[in-house]
This record gives C-alpha cells, structure tokens and sequence, in this order.
C-alpha cells in the first residue's frame, strides 16, 4: 500500500509539470488555432537560461528571471512570426512552429553545446522531505508539486475573477464581437502568447535539473504535450489539468508495476506455445507495461479521437 | 505539369503537356553520365526516393488539404515488407526485382486501409493528431515487435538474389539508379494522372469546402480515405525502392523525425503545385547530404531557410517560381533581369558574409584551443585575426545595404514586369 | 523550368564531389560518425581524439611506409543507418580504403553489412572496417566477416569481466538489471544472467528489465521498483541522456549500493553526476586513464589536454585503432590493398599506450585486452572529465578479459 501512495505522488509530480506545458498550449491552441508545435522549445529555453542566469545569480533569480525572457521572446515570436504566418491559414502556421522547433534546437546547441548541463537544484531544498516505508521523496518534489498548484490556480483566478479573464474567455468565442467593442484583439493574442510560452518556461526552469538540460529535452516531451491537450479538451484548463494528472499516473503506475502480457494471454484463455523464442508471437507473449508505459498516452489518444472528439471536458471538436 | 490553373490557348499542340516528362525522362537517362561517381548516382537515388515519398505526401497536404505527422510508417512498413521478401529466397528467386515495389505500395495501402478506415472520417486536427498517435504507435513497434521490424538494428536482405531481368542482377549502383529512375517516371506519371481524375479533384473540392462537396452528393470522408489510401500506396513504393537501394530498413524509417522531415520537404518545395514536392526533395537531400559534408551548422541553415520560406514565401519555392509565370506571358521577364541581379547579387553577398560570420563565431567557441586556422569557401585564414572579420561583416553590412537600396527598385520592375503594357503602370 | 533546376543541382553535385582531389602519400581514414543532432558531443570528441593520435602516433614520427601521412576525413552520418551507407559510397569514392565507426551498433550493423556486400560486388575497391566501439556481440559471432575489426571489448567480454568482480564481492545479493530496449539492452541483460548463473548461482536476480530508448522523461518509478526489491547493486547498460536520468534518480532517491554501468562517463556525464554519483557509480570499461600506466600515457594525455581543453579522452581505444592500423600497413607494405592489410591485423599482438596487451583474435576480428572496472570519484583524479574535478580511477583489472570465450564467427576468407 505504502508503494501505491508513492507512485501517487510520484505521478502527481509528473502530471503537473505536463500540466504547466499544457496549461498555456492550451490557451494559446483555443484562441488562435494554432498548434504550437515550438511549445516544449520554449520549455527548453527556460531551463538554459535559468541554468545560464543560475551561474551568476543563483537558482531563486533563474526561476523569477527565465520565465520573464521566454515570455517576452514568445510575444516576439507572435508579433514577428505567427502574425505574418496568420493570413495564409492555420497549416503554414503549423509549419511556422514546426520549423521554429527546429531552428531552436539549433540555436541552442550553437550556443550552449550538445552535451548536457550541469543544472542541479538548489541547495536549500537538497533534503530530504519524508520517507514513505523507504522511499524517500525529495524536498524539490514538494516544490514542484506547490509551484504548479500555485499556478494553476492563480491561472483559474486570473481566468474567471479577473476583467482581463473576461475578456479572454470572450476573445476565445467571439474574436470578431471583442473587436467591436473597442478591445485589441491583436494584443491579447500577443499577450496570451506571451503567458503561454512563459509558463512553458517556468516549468523548464523546475524540469530543468530534475529530467536533465540537454538539446534534446524538448524533443522528449514534444508530442506528449498535444496528446495531453486534446484528451482534455481543447480549450478547457480543467481538462488539461485532469489529462495530465490522468497522463501522469498511467504512466507512472504502468512503469512501476510489472504487468506482464503473458499472464493476461493465459487469463483470457490462450496457451503459451512451448517453444516461445521461435513463435512469430514471441514478442506479444514478452511484452510487459514498462515498455510500452510512454505510447499508452497515444493509444488514449487515438481511442478518445475515434469515440470523444471534443476530448474529455471540451465542449467542441479538436 | 504546369497548367494547374492556365488555361492553354486551342491553338498549342496538343503534344504540349507532354514535353516536360519527356525532357524529365532524357534529363533522368543522361544524368548518371555527367555524374559518373558512384557516391553522386547514390545521392542521386536518395533524391528520387524522396522525391516520390514526397510526391505521395503531397497527395494528402497539397491535394487533399490532410495534415499527416506519421506519414513516415506507410513507407517503411512497405519498405520492410520489401527486405522480408528479400529473404524468403525461394519466392524471391521466382520474381524479378523491378516488380518488388508493387508488393512494397500494396502493403503500404494495406496500412493506409486500415489507419484511413477511423482516421479520415475527420479532416483538420482530429486527423493531424491521429496520424500522430498511429505514428508513434508504429514507431514504438518498431523496436518491440522484433519479429517484423528487426529491433533498434532493422533488419536486412540481398537484392542481388531476385530473379535476374534481362541478365541484370542489379549488383550496381548504376544498375539500381535506372531501376528507381523507371519507377520515379511511372510513380509521377500515375500521381499526376490521379489528381487529373475526377477523384483527384474532389480531393480539392474537399479540401476547399467539405459542406458544399457533400451537397453535391460526393461523401467527404470517402474522398479522404481514396487519397489516403492512393497516398500509401506510392509512399509504400518509396519505401520498397529504400530497401532496394539500401538493403536495410531501421526504426528511422519509421520514426516521427522522418516523418517530419518528409512534411518539411514538401512544404518548402510548394504544397500547391505538382512539381513543388519534387524541387524540395533535391534542395533537401542536397543540404542534408552536401551541405553537411561542408559545415556542421547545415541543420541550423536549414530551420533558418525553412522558417523564412514559410514566413515570406508561403507557397515554397514552387510558388516562387510560378509567379514569374505571369511576366513571363507578358513577355516582360527580361526586364526583371536587371533589378534582379542587383538585389539578389547583393542578397548573395549578405547571405555569405553573414553564414561566414556564423562559422567564424562557432569556430571560436567550439574549436580546438591553438586552433586558429579554418578553411571557409575554400579558403584558409585564422579565425582570430581581425582582418576576416572585418570582411565578413562588411560583406554581409554593405549587402544589406545594398539589398535596401535596390529593393524598390526590384518592387518597381515587378510591378512594370506584371502589368499589360498600355495599363496602368 | 525543371531543367534549370537540375542545372542548379549539376553544379552542386560536380562541386561538393569533385572538391575533394584525392592528394598523394596520404592515406585517409573515413570517420563516419555524428557530428551533428543529439549525439554530437560524442562523436566530435570522438573525432578529435582520432586527429590527435593520427599526429602525434604516426605523423609526428614519420608516418607509414615512405612517410605517408595519416589524415582523419570526418562524414557526418546524423547516427542514421542511411545516412552511414551514403557517407560511406561518398568516402570509397574518395579513394579511402579505412573506414572508422562506433556510435550505435544499429550503424555498425548495417555499414558491416554494406561493407561486406560492396567488398563481393566490388572487388577492386576494398574497404576496411575499424569498429572502435560499437559492442553488439552480434558483429563478432553471427554477423561477423573478413572486413570487420573491434577494438573495444564487446558487451559479453566487459559483463564477463564485471561478473568476476560481482562474484568475489559476498556482501552482493541481490541484483538489479535495467536496461534500454533494443539489441544492446538486450545483449546486456542476457550476458548478465548468464554469467552470475554460472559465477554466482547464489545471487538472486531481483529484477530484470528494458525501458523504452531516449523516451523516459522520469526513472522515479523504475527507481521506487529497484529500491521495493532492496537491491545490493545495479546493472545498466544505458548511454546518454538514459543514463544521467537513471543514475540521477537512483541516487536522489537513496540508494548506496554499486551501480555498475557501461557509459557513465564524459561527454557531460561525469560533471552531470559530480557529488552523487561517488561512491556508487562504477564502470566497465577498457582504457586505464587513473593513475596514468606510464610517462607516456600521462604526456599523451597532457598534450591532448593542450590541444583541446573541453576534450576527454573517453575512448582509449582509439589510439589502438591508429597504431595497429599503421603497424599492419607497414606489415603489409600497401596502403591500398586492404587484403593483405587485414591478415596483418588479424592475430597481432601490441602493447598499447595504455599499459595493457593487445591481441586481435583470428576466429572473429575481436580485440583481448585488459578490462577495468572504474570507480567515479574525485580523490586521486590525475586526468578529470568534463573538467569538473570528477574522473574514472581504475578500481579493479581483469588481464586479458575473456581471451579464450567462445565465438560462432565463420570467418570467410577472401
């Protein structure tokens, strides 16, 4: 039992730092339609510049730095870019973010080397927070935990409480009205842009020296990142915050429990042929849930297209 | 191959439309004589592997307005069907090896059945994301499921022991250049007769406006799922024609890189027109493979060429040239020559400065310390002296200059070059 | 239209392969590894370690036969199997008869193979195969042929050599093995099993598992796993960004015992781990850098410090490759028919500058020689990693590993 509440927190862990990437892909996917493809670029240009700014200043100024720079280089990129890319239609915009993702690969390895970072947590929280039954959960798992929360709900608070909110829930439905009534549309874009990617950014500088700095850090998580977005629901943050944590613990619990396909081929009643490694289904009969506990999201994917397409909480098609 | 939207005068030939893929198919015979080495015939097939790759991708982006992340699966599971039947010796002694790609596209239409049958009920994101999710399910696969994919080493055959054709046993490049030539010609042709089909141009009428295609009586998802399926038949030719020219098929086939790498190329070739593929799969392969034997900054040049491409020049390079199409009726092209020369002259002389500039910077950082000398353009010289430095950036300064000097210039020619002479200009 | 392109391509294609004029009385070696994407770092140093023993054992002492010269030729093979096999057609064109890999044995495989192949079908232009780290069994049993050298101890020798270690260590009872999913993973759990079943028939094997290659964002629970079935040591065979991840999260969570691994060092590995990995991390590995073997070593190392202050010498190995290969051409009195080159190198023997003895075996092209089990620490560090005070110091040596294993290599000789 004591195992099982770990692997809870644990997925916890996992599934709000998915969320804080999700989190502003979703928002920015809900208003602008566009799929951004440069969103775990962003996550990958907060954790080097916090590791670059954490040299001179230390982790604390890294965290409240970063996020600022990636947030500003975001809205750049909006204004600059995508606005440009706009007019031609939502698949060269795609392109757009698909060939930034690249271009800031890059960038990164011309500026920083293909080897990984040094980026290591701060010394403050390198104890030891409680044991659960030997397994200890690191103080910095605990910060990330009431970072993301933090987030999330002061995302929810600014959202619904708040007139800029409003405004933005308005602009998500009826661009053309807001328009009309005086706001500038363009500029909210910009500025939700602008959030997106920082919050990106933010949860790059937390990942950073807990999943490792490297060039290709953002390509690890790229897709997963959609996956997410669209089994909640396109637009909704309570979906992206249930996906995740969904996401999160599906794969933690299937990485942490060997469950083997043999034992359910023999359960529904299939015989193992007696000489395994020259049956063409050999592979089948080895299969176990860590191997395949990183495509299970996909799979989720795929089904809920096929059966939800508005996604678990949405309220219009993907 | 160039009349997507003209409307060819009666008084043309009729034999007209047929002069580019007779010239394609005399450029694709004499190639291999100017280019004799055995490296360049390989670089050459790489091209045209892509090139029909592209080709059928384009089918679903260009054509049928389908967005595909996975794309890359139909061709590699073509592909590694192609090396299985490599090894089955018995039957693959009784069939000749020119036939091996059609068993290669039937597989890859056999997936594409199977995947369309739930993916193309929608169009736009829902597909988009579900070609991603089977994609990556594939490539998963690919290293799980031994028995088919071989693991993370793939699997291999011998081409050399099919049934010999015409006493050819394709033991040469040379050999297997004009067996992937023959089958570029007989993939284009049939590509390009497809989207002359009225099936081809429901594809755009789907692509352009689903509802009014459905009022019209055609099933929309039905029109996806024939350009889906048609799509994976030729990329599963692709895919049959790498395992002839390789002899090995991995897990990269089918990974989502290459399935990017396969959208990137024929986007920047040009979604909107036939050809547009065919110029992205050369430029592509000649960066990936030439360029990268000169810098190893070709990756960055790249994103920087694909980026801009997207940003100032949606349609791709095919757009580029095709808008030259209307000067060129005019019979005004020539006077763009001038103004060209000097912008783009100018542009060239800036795109080097500045690409020298780059190499200079990560020669500093990244070479060996003592290590001053590097060789940029065929020429040698220490990168920390101040000297090289200073034409560089002059270089790339006085370009840019330059290029907006003339600028207006080149807009003014445009504008004139566009316009019917007596109009208003 | 069409035409102009292809123009544009004619050119292109004349220039980038008629630039490289094959210049007399050098003889090139193809480097056909990633300079480029994800595993560059590896291969660039790789790369640079190679340019330096080719100068400093062979140029610097008056080169090969009449005094040719050794020159390395770097392709960019983006760690794609297809990409290797067209450097490969690019680099023979060139006139180069030796070809250099070691990155992933997935590239080794299918340039072994072509290599093979284009050696039948080609017989005028031969080419040799140096693999100096690619450790897939496989390439010296089943898939191995007269074209193929290795220069590092395959997985099953460097886990033979390991498992003697585990063995005389009592306070081991319980193993841990983990791996990457794909054949090297593979080769490395089955060699594990094996091996402690014949030495240590006591030691239980509490887990044995893969994980998906490059995509794990977080090993904690593989962790809560290993630490649940109270392991006394670990065994892995993961590389990269798989291995920093693993060891990282063992280590956070509390584990002590010994993690014994293949690639835990360099390339940002080693200062990745700095502090935590002390103590626990060990790995298994040819090539003694600490304490330097000889005067020699140390002034070979000192000097390619010298020359290139972020490099670590990673893979010993490679100034083997190079002297062997001069020692077979001067044996063979050619540098450009490979044949008689290649019965040079089979079966010779060498001291390398490493302070161990080397013998290329005739039955399968596989190098014997002394294998060490590394400890990561900062204490008696004379040559660091990464520049980060942390390096490798030889913990434990097993002479000539594995010098009379078994192999089903049925070489066929030209």
């Amino acid at each position: 039992m004591d195992l099982i509440l770990v692997n809870l927190i644990d997925g916890l862990v996992t599934g709000l730092l998915l969320f804080m990437l999700s989190a502003g892909l979703t928002l920015i996917f809900s208003m602008m339609g566009v799929l951004n493809f440069a969103h775990a670029s962003f996550y990958m240009l907060g954790a080097y510049f916090a590791f670059q700014i954490s040299l001179y200043l230390g982790f604390w100024m890294g965290l409240l730095i970063a996020p600022l720079i990636v947030g500003v280089l975001g809205a750049g990129v909006e204004r600059y870019g995508l606005r440009r890319v706009h007019q031609y239609g939502h698949v060269p915009e795609l392109i757009f973010t698909f060939g930034l993702a690249l271009l800031i690969e890059e960038v990164v390895q011309f500026i920083w080397g293909k080897s990984q970072m040094a980026y290591s947590t701060p010394e403050v929280l390198q104890f030891t927070a409680f044991s659960i039954a030997g397994n200890a959960i690191p103080a910095y798992k605990i910060f990330m935990i009431f970072i993301s929360i933090a987030i999330f709900i002061g995302l929810l608070w600014v959202l619904t409480r708040t007139r800029v909110g409003m405004i933005i829930q308005a602009a998500l439905t009826y661009p053309k009205t807001v328009e009309a009534l005086g706001h500038n549309v363009p500029l909210i874009f910009m500025g939700v842009f602008g959030v997106g990617t920082a919050l990106a950014g933010v949860a790059g500088v937390i990942a950073g020296p807990v999943l490792g700095t490297f060039p290709g850090m953002a390509f690890v998580l790229g897709s997963i990142v959609f996956v997410t977005i669209v089994i909640g629901g396109l637009g909704s943050l309570w979906g992206a915050l249930v996906a995740s944590l969904l996401i999160g613990w599906i794969t933690t619990f299937s990485k942490a429990y060997n469950l083997r396909m043999e034992d359910l081929l023999i359960a529904l009643g299939f015989e193992k042929p007696d000489v395994i490694w020259d049956s063409p289904w050999r592979d089948l009969w080895s299969l176990t849930s860590p191997q395949i506990a990183d495509i299970l999201p996909y799979i989720l994917m795929v089904l809920i297209l096929i059966f939800r397409p508005h996604g678990l909480l949405g309220k219009r098609d993907a | 191959m160039s009349d997507q939207t003209a409307t060819a005068p009666a008084t043309r030939s009729a034999l007209l439309p047929l002069a580019p893929w007779v010239l394609s198919a005399l450029l694709l015979l004499v190639l291999p004589f100017i280019f004799t080495a055995n490296s360049a015939i390989t670089i050459m097939n790489q091209m045209a592997i892509t090139i029909i790759f592209a080709l059928a991708y384009n089918m679903l982006l260009g054509q049928g307005g389908m967005l595909s992340f996975g794309h890359a699966v139909y061709a590699g599971v073509g592909g590694f069907a192609c090396v299985h039947i490599m090894n089955m010796d018995d039957f693959f002694a009784t069939i000749p090896l020119p036939v091996l790609p059609i068993f290669g596209g039937l597989m890859g239409m056999g997936l594409a059945m199977i995947v369309g049958s739930f993916s193309t009920r929608k169009a736009g994101t829902v597909f988009a994301m579900i070609s991603l999710g089977v994609g990556e399910l594939i490539a998963a696969c690919s290293v799980i499921i031994v028995v088919f994919f071989g693991g993370e080493e793939g699997i291999s055959g011998d081409r050399t022991y099919g049934l010999p054709t015409f006493g050819v046993e394709f033991l040469q490049q040379i050999e297997v250049y004009y067996l992937i030539a023959l089958w570029l010609m007989i993939s284009a042709i049939l590509m390009y007769l497809y989207s002359r089909t009225p099936l081809g141009r429901m594809a755009n009428a789907v692509r352009d406006n689903p509802e009014r295609a459905e009022f019209l009586g055609y099933s929309a998802r039905w029109v996806r799922f024939y350009s889906f399926v048609a799509s994976g038949f030729f990329a599963g030719i692709a895919g049959a024609l790498f395992a002839i020219n390789y002899e090995i098929l991995t897990e990269e086939n089918l990974n989502t890189t290459q399935s990017g790498i396969i959208l990137l190329v024929t986007f920047l070739g040009g979604v909107g027109f036939f050809f547009g593929p065919i110029i992205g799969a050369i430029v592509f392969t000649l960066v990936q493979t030439v360029l990268s034997l000169q810098t190893e900054l070709w990756g960055f040049y790249l994103g920087l060429i694909f980026v801009a491409t997207v940003m100032f020049f949606p349609g791709g390079l095919a757009g580029l040239i095709m808008m030259h199409v209307p000067a060129l009726r005019l019979g005004k092209l020539g006077r763009l020559g001038v103004p060209y020369l000097k912008t783009l002259g100018a542009g060239a002389v800036m795109a080097l400065g500045g690409a020298a500039l780059i190499e200079m910077i990560f020669h500093v950082r990244h070479a060996s310390s003592g290590d001053h000398e590097m060789v940029l353009f065929w020429i040698a010289f220490d990168s920390h002296s101040i000297l090289p430095w200073v034409i560089a950036s002059l270089a790339a300064a006085v370009g840019y200059f330059i290029v907006r000097r003339t600028a207006p210039d080149l807009m003014e020619a445009w504008n004139d070059a566009n316009t019917p002479d007596g109009g208003a200009s | 239209m069409r035409k102009s392109i292809s123009l544009g391509v004619a050119t292109a294609l004349t220039l980038s392969v008629s630039a490289f004029a094959v210049a007399a009385d050098t003889i090139k070696i193809a480097f056909i590894d990633p300079l480029s994407g994800p595993f560059a770092g590896t291969g660039v140093n790789g790369l640079h370690q190679y340019e330096f023993a080719a100068e400093t054992l062979v140029n610097a002492t008056g080169g090969v036969l009449d005094g040719d010269m050794f020159e390395i030729v770097a392709f960019d093979n983006k760690i794609s199997p297809k990409e290797s096999l067209i450097q490969l057609q690019v680099a023979i064109d060139q006139g180069i008869r030796f070809i250099a890999q070691g990155n992933s044995s997935g590239v080794a495989n299918a340039l072994t193979e072509a290599i093979d192949k284009h050696n039948r079908r080609n017989p005028d232009d031969r080419v040799l195969f140096l693999n100096y780290s690619a450790v897939d069994p496989a390439l010296t049993n089943d898939k191995c042929n007269f074209w193929h050298f290795r220069f590092d101890a395959n997985a099953d020798i460097k886990m033979d050599a390991l498992t003697d270690v585990m063995a005389a260590d009592d306070s081991i009872k319980k193993v841990y093995i983990i791996g990457q999913d794909y054949s090297f993973g593979k080769a490395v759990s089955a060699a594990a099993v094996r091996f402690l079943g014949e030495k240590r028939p006591d030691i239980e094997i509490v887990g044995n598992e893969l994980h998906p290659i490059g995509k794990v964002k977080d090993f904690t629970p593989y962790t809560r796993k290993i630490m649940a079935a109270e392991a006394d040591a670990i065994i892995t065979g993961n590389w990269g960004a798989d291995m920093v991840g693993l060891g990282r999260s063992v280590l956070e969570n509390g584990y002590t015992g010994p993690l014994y691994t293949y690639y835990a060092a360099a390339d940002g590995i080693t200062a990745a781990f700095g502090d935590a990995g002390v103590g626990s991390l060990k790995l298994v590995a040819e090539g003694q850098i600490n304490p330097p073997a000889n005067d020699r070593a140390a002034a070979y190392y000192e000097a390619f410090k010298a020359k290139y202050p972020d490099g670590n010498i990673s893979q010993a190995r490679i100034t083997n490759v190079i002297e062997m290969l001069a020692k077979a051409i001067n044996e063979a009195g050619t540098a450009t028919d490979v044949v008689p080159i290649a019965y040079a190198l089979e079966g010779m023997e060498h001291e390398s500058i490493w302070g161990t003895s080397l013998k290329m075996r005739e039955a399968d092209h596989q190098i014997i020689q002394d294998v060490h089990i590394h400890a990561h620490t900062n204490d008696g560090v004379t040559f660091d990693y990464d520049n980060s005070g942390f390096g490798l110091l030889v913990d434990s040596t097993v002479t000539m590993a594995a010098a009379d294993s078994p192999t089903s290599c049925k070489m066929r000789r030209p």
